[in-house]
């Protein structure tokens, strides 16, 4: 079974979201996501200050087996990403929730939060995969 | 249909192996990291299950005039019992219905070991074929498995595990040569580029093989390593590489194509003969990305004069550390060239290369071409 952190919320296409408490948000692929990718070789990330709506296309996981889109979880406009994973995209697979943080996002509405999965609702989701 | 198992898969199960479909197999793609699987045939040793593989036996004194009709190479070029030819089989158009390996046995004795996916056409257009050649009865072995054991350790570990009487016959055995023994069939013989051997055993007689490799710490590996070091090792893989729809001409593999003697008629000779003397428009080379990203099958090569080309097969080369891919260009396009590869709608930079990228541990490209 893969990890799925408590304090985390979730989306259907396998990103979490930690929420900090100045509206700024950390954005990654689940456990579950990273095992079903296999091994990361190179991981595009998006550009700092664009805005993003929820649901767009804004990063891609290329495992050694396949490429795949990772889409905001919530809208915002990108304040940081995490440079180490040009040089090391295996800390998504060793540490998806921790080193292995993507992007991060200052989000215009706190409220969107709701909408989004809590641990228990995304592990409904794995185990109908 | 219900996914087929091999003899092998209580023992992926057994390893961790995470299991997908392949052509109708329930098959290991991994067994935790498909990179340390990689490395580990290129730095040590690995064994593969491909018992998925369809194994054909055809007996009777007549299996060398159907093989030299219906195969692209010549049998004939084997003299010496227990020796392999690697060889397409070609459509009447020349296009290419699966790859092969076949091994003299004996006079009455030919093995061919042919690809699962392609299996129930295979053996169709094998069948259809038999009707106008006497003397010959072909016999499938579903109840054999198979195991790759390959890396620069795989002779070495395989042979501690064998009767002497065994490990001396294996030590002496050349490169796509076999022999039989002990009720093992063994063949140096692989798709890593790697030394190593490939042997076919009876079914009920595997697990035993797999967990006594495990003993000498010879690594499990899946089928996902395996497309990286065919890839790197520059060996075409049949429904990529090449199908139906592509002569061995323009798919790197015009030197599987027996030519000589004249007076020999295979299927599909005078095909590739018609497309050879009007002038071949592509060919097959090596593609490095120098720009960042992942090639991919099927991604659109551009040139600096507005020619293009396709990548056939392409991933993550784990040795190189950098992505390479095999493509179909126009026939001008020269080593050294440059081009941009269309990359999920991105033009990234790559650079025309020969193939094979890495043989025997070691990259050929870096000291050479860049």
């Amino acid at each position: 079974m893969s990890n799925v952190p408590q304090e985390l919320k979730y989306t259907k296409s396998h990103e979490w979201v930690l929420a900090g408490d100045d509206g700024q948000v950390t954005i990654g692929i689940t456990d579950h996501a990273q095992e079903l990718l296999g091994d990361m070789v190179f991981i595009e990330l998006p550009e700092i200050d664009k805005e993003l709506a929820a649901g767009d296309e804004c990063s891609v996981v290329e495992s050694v087996k396949a490429a795949s889109d990772v889409y905001a979880p919530i809208a915002g406009t990108v304040i940081a990403v995490n440079e180490n994973l040009a040089d090391t995209p295996e800390l998504i697979n060793e540490d998806p929730y921790g080193e292995g943080w993507m992007f991060r996002l200052q989000i215009a509405d706190v409220n969107e939060l709701d909408g989004l999965m809590d641990a228990e609702a995304y592990e409904a989701i794995e185990a109908e995969e | 249909m219900t996914a087929k198992q091999t003899p092998l898969y209580q023992q992926h199960i057994d390893a961790g192996a995470k299991i997908v479909d392949f052509s109708g197999w329930q098959m290991p793609i991994h067994y935790g990291s498909q990179l340390e699987e990689h490395h580990a045939v290129r730095q040590s040793a690995g064994v593969f299950d491909v018992s998925h593989m369809n194994v054909v036996d055809l007996h009777g004194s007549g299996g060398k005039a159907f093989l030299r009709y219906l195969l692209a190479n010549d049998v004939d070029k084997l003299k010496t019992p227990g020796k392999a030819l690697y060889s397409c089989m070609l459509t009447d158009d020349g296009g290419v219905i699966d790859d092969l390996i076949v091994y003299y046995m004996n006079e009455d004795w030919y093995r061919i070991i042919l690809n699962a996916g392609t299996h129930d056409k295979d053996m169709k257009w094998i069948n259809s074929q038999l009707p106008d050649f006497p003397d010959i009865s072909l016999n499938e072995r579903p109840e054999l498995a198979m195991l790759a054991i390959q890396g620069p350790q795989a002779i070495e570990k395989f042979s501690s595990l064998l009767s002497d009487e065994n490990a001396g016959r294996l030590a002496e055995l050349a490169v796509f040569q076999a022999y039989e023994i002990d009720g093992m069939f063994i063949g140096r013989t692989g798709y890593t580029g790697e030394d190593g051997v490939e042997v076919i055993l009876p079914g009920d007689k595997a697990a035993e093989l797999w967990k006594q490799l495990m003993t000498v710490a010879v690594k499990p590996i899946g089928l996902g390593a395996r497309d990286t070091l065919r890839l790197e090792a520059g060996m075409a893989l049949y429904g990529l590489d090449m199908d139906e729809t592509t002569s061995p001409l323009v798919s790197g593999l015009g030197w599987t194509v027996a030519w000589q003697p004249e007076e020999r008629d295979f299927i599909g000779r005078a095909a590739l003969q018609t497309a050879k003397q009007n002038g071949l428009e592509q060919r097959m080379v090596g593609l490095l990305l120098t720009g960042r990203g992942v090639l991919r099958s099927h991604q659109q090569v551009q040139f600096t004069d507005g020619s293009s080309g396709e990548i056939t097969s392409g991933s993550y080369s784990p040795t190189l550390a950098r992505s390479i891919a095999l493509a179909r260009v126009p026939a001008s396009v020269k080593i050294g060239d440059s081009c941009e590869v269309d990359i999920r709608g991105r033009m990234i930079s790559a650079v025309v290369v020969k193939y094979p990228f890495v043989r025997n541990g070691k990259s050929l490209i870096e000291t050479e071409q860049t």
